[in-house]
């Protein structure tokens, strides 16, 4: 006998989150490691440890956890900004965040291209100081910042909406001033969210493509992102080899996802 | 330290949340600041704490001659326990009791070892000895709040104020941490001040009641004073269960056990009332009878269970009501 339940229609509801699953992800995902898996260890290996690959996977990892911290010293500043003050425009800025999220990624790439090319608004500035933003591993990280910033601030905002002012006016009454009010009291709450903010920007930045290729070069063993050479390797009808490549990263990517939930269970209070 | 608040006034935009409030609070006791919500109570709190100001003007808010209107409240030595208590979730109970004391600047800062020995020492004040490695979320809500007030007099405050300290609390923490309360007042006994919207709650345990009422203060007394003599309709209502008698063109306030009830053939014409019984409700030690008399009013009456007995009513009956002596 199944056990009687009072929410209704879990049999259903339960089959048809797995089949929806199944067939958006896990059936995908089956068919990538069985392509892969055609080739050999040695030729997975051949493939994954070429130079340019590791090259490539430098620049992904890196200037994806680079760009996702930015994204979150930024996305703290920018929430606090639109849950704690009341300004004309605050709507507008509100609504802004979201651009990233609706963007075409292409549409992104080619604008901040344009605006940081050495010939560009901001570029030709950065010029003079000798800097090189497009068609660098800089202009990579520009770009990861673009796309992972939303989801900092849009994790974070309801935790902050709901954070009364009663923490605040607790700790002023105990006599604390306003910068340990932020570091001891605001600050150490915000943290689950913020980790969350920052695993979501950069788990979004690893498989970033549309808007990388614009601003990167694209340049082997230098500006040249992971998910650029996966799509390389199709164009050279190089399946297997894509799917090596592809299978490698979803694996890295999810070892550092897990990481990063287990240390996010230690931080969180309520957990510990 | 007593509280001296003197024409205190107190505006959002075009709402007045406070009209010209003057009210002393004496040395050691525990005052109440009772009202309706919207009374302006909790505005008058959190000024005295320094959380709000008053409007520009001649308002002062004095800590025993000391004048403080201008001290933040970070500066003025409160302790203030919230409503909801605002334990820091990140921090135990321990590091919670011991904040106002860390963040003192170096050199008036304790050793950690007294700090360690004062949160000890308050734990055990406040009955939760042993739990000063929980969290708050790990705490029931009498336990949360019995921390919350030892945070607030970890600092040595020079009063204590308290927003609806009961109000997030189940009906019979509620009675047992009333009782604590007022023990533990008399015990530490320092000047409290706090906010209710509970009747009964302001009555037992307060010295000193201060009805509120659209931004003003209806009346000050002693509980008993204030309840046996309301000043106004709306104290009268306010306090408790009131019968509203119109005789004629004026209207008569009568307590529910202000009222006697007699066989009617015992009724004297001169000063009773012929009614007939409505309704009994006779659950607990007081019995609580509702009455119809001849013009069609009602009256509820409160009397003793064993007296009920006695007159062994049903529904229907009829009897005399005598009402007490008008006697101021």
């Amino acid at each position: 006998m199944s056990k009687r339940r009072v929410i209704p229609g879990f049999g259903l509801s339960m089959g048809f989150t797995i089949t929806y699953l199944s067939l958006i992800i896990l059936i995908p995902l089956a068919a990538l490691f069985l392509k892969a898996a055609r080739l050999g260890a040695a030729e997975w290996w051949e493939i994954l440890t070429s130079p340019r690959l590791i090259a490539a996977a430098k620049l992904t990892f890196g200037a994806s956890a680079a760009a996702a911290a930015v994204s979150t010293v930024f996305g703290l500043l920018v929430t606090w900004v639109l849950v704690r003050y009341r300004f004309p425009g605050r709507r507008l800025l509100d609504a802004m965040v979201d651009l990233p999220f609706a963007l075409p990624t292409a549409v992104a790439g080619i604008t901040l291209t344009a605006i940081y090319a050495p010939n560009g608004w901001i570029g030709q500035y950065l010029e003079q100081w000798g800097i090189q933003a497009a068609y660098s591993p800089l202009g990579v990280f520009i770009a990861l910042t673009f796309i992972g910033f939303p989801f900092v601030v849009r994790t974070l905002q309801p935790v902050m909406e709901d954070f009364g002012s009663e923490y605040e006016e607790a700790a002023a009454t105990l006599g604390a001033g306003r910068w340990t009010i932020f570091w001891r009291v605001i600050f150490p709450m915000f943290i689950p969210a913020l980790v969350t903010g920052f695993t979501l920007a950069f788990a979004r930045a690893i498989g970033e493509y549309g808007s990388v290729i614009f601003i990167s070069g694209n340049l082997p063993m230098q500006t040249e992102i992971l998910p650029l050479l996966v799509v390389s390797k199709l164009e050279q009808f190089q399946y297997e080899a894509a799917a090596v490549i592809a299978a490698g990263m979803l694996i890295v990517s999810f070892v550092l996802l897990f990481f990063i939930n287990l240390l996010q269970r230690r931080l969180n209070w309520q957990n510990r | 330290m007593s509280i001296s608040i003197q024409s205190i006034r107190k505006t959002f935009g075009a709402y007045t949340a406070l009209e010209d409030i003057s009210l002393e609070v004496p040395n050691g006791s525990l005052t109440a600041l009772l009202g309706p919500s919207g009374s302006g109570k909790t505005t008058l709190l959190r000024i005295v704490a320094g959380l709000d100001f008053a409007d520009p003007g001649p308002g002062r808010i004095a800590f025993h001659d000391e004048d403080v209107s201008e001290i933040s409240a970070r500066k003025r030595g409160v302790g203030f326990v919230f409503q909801h208590y605002a334990l820091f979730q990140h921090m135990t109970v321990a590091q919670n009791i011991a904040f106002g004391l860390s963040v003192l600047p170096a050199a008036q800062r304790p050793q950690k070892s007294e700090i360690r020995d004062r949160v000890l020492e308050l734990l055990k004040l406040v009955r939760l000895e042993g739990l000063d490695k929980r969290r708050p979320h790990e705490l029931s809500g009498g336990q949360r709040q019995r921390v919350a007030l030892a945070r607030a007099l970890a600092i040595r405050p020079k009063v204590l104020l308290l927003d609806e300290p009961f109000g997030a609390l189940d009906a019979q923490v509620r009675k047992d941490l009333r009782r604590w309360l007022r023990q533990f007042h008399d015990e530490i006994g320092l000047t409290t001040l706090f906010v209710t919207h509970d009747q009964e709650e302001a009555l037992e345990l307060s010295d000193q009641v201060v009805v509120m009422r659209n931004a003003r203060i209806e009346q000050v007394g002693k509980p008993q004073n204030v309840y046996d003599h309301p000043r106004s309709p709306f104290v009268y209502e306010f306090l408790g269960n009131v019968n509203k008698l119109h005789e004629g063109k004026n209207v008569r306030y009568l307590r529910p056990h202000e009222i006697e009830v007699l066989f009617a053939a015992e009724c004297n014409p001169a000063t009773d009332l012929l009614a007939r019984v409505h309704h009994l409700f006779s659950a607990g030690p007081i019995a609580t009878l509702t009455v119809k008399l001849t013009d069609g009013q009602f009256l509820d009456v409160e009397l003793s269970r064993k007296y009920l007995d006695e007159l062994s009513l049903s529904i229907g009956d009829e009897v005399a009501v005598r009402l007490a002596e008008v006697t101021d």
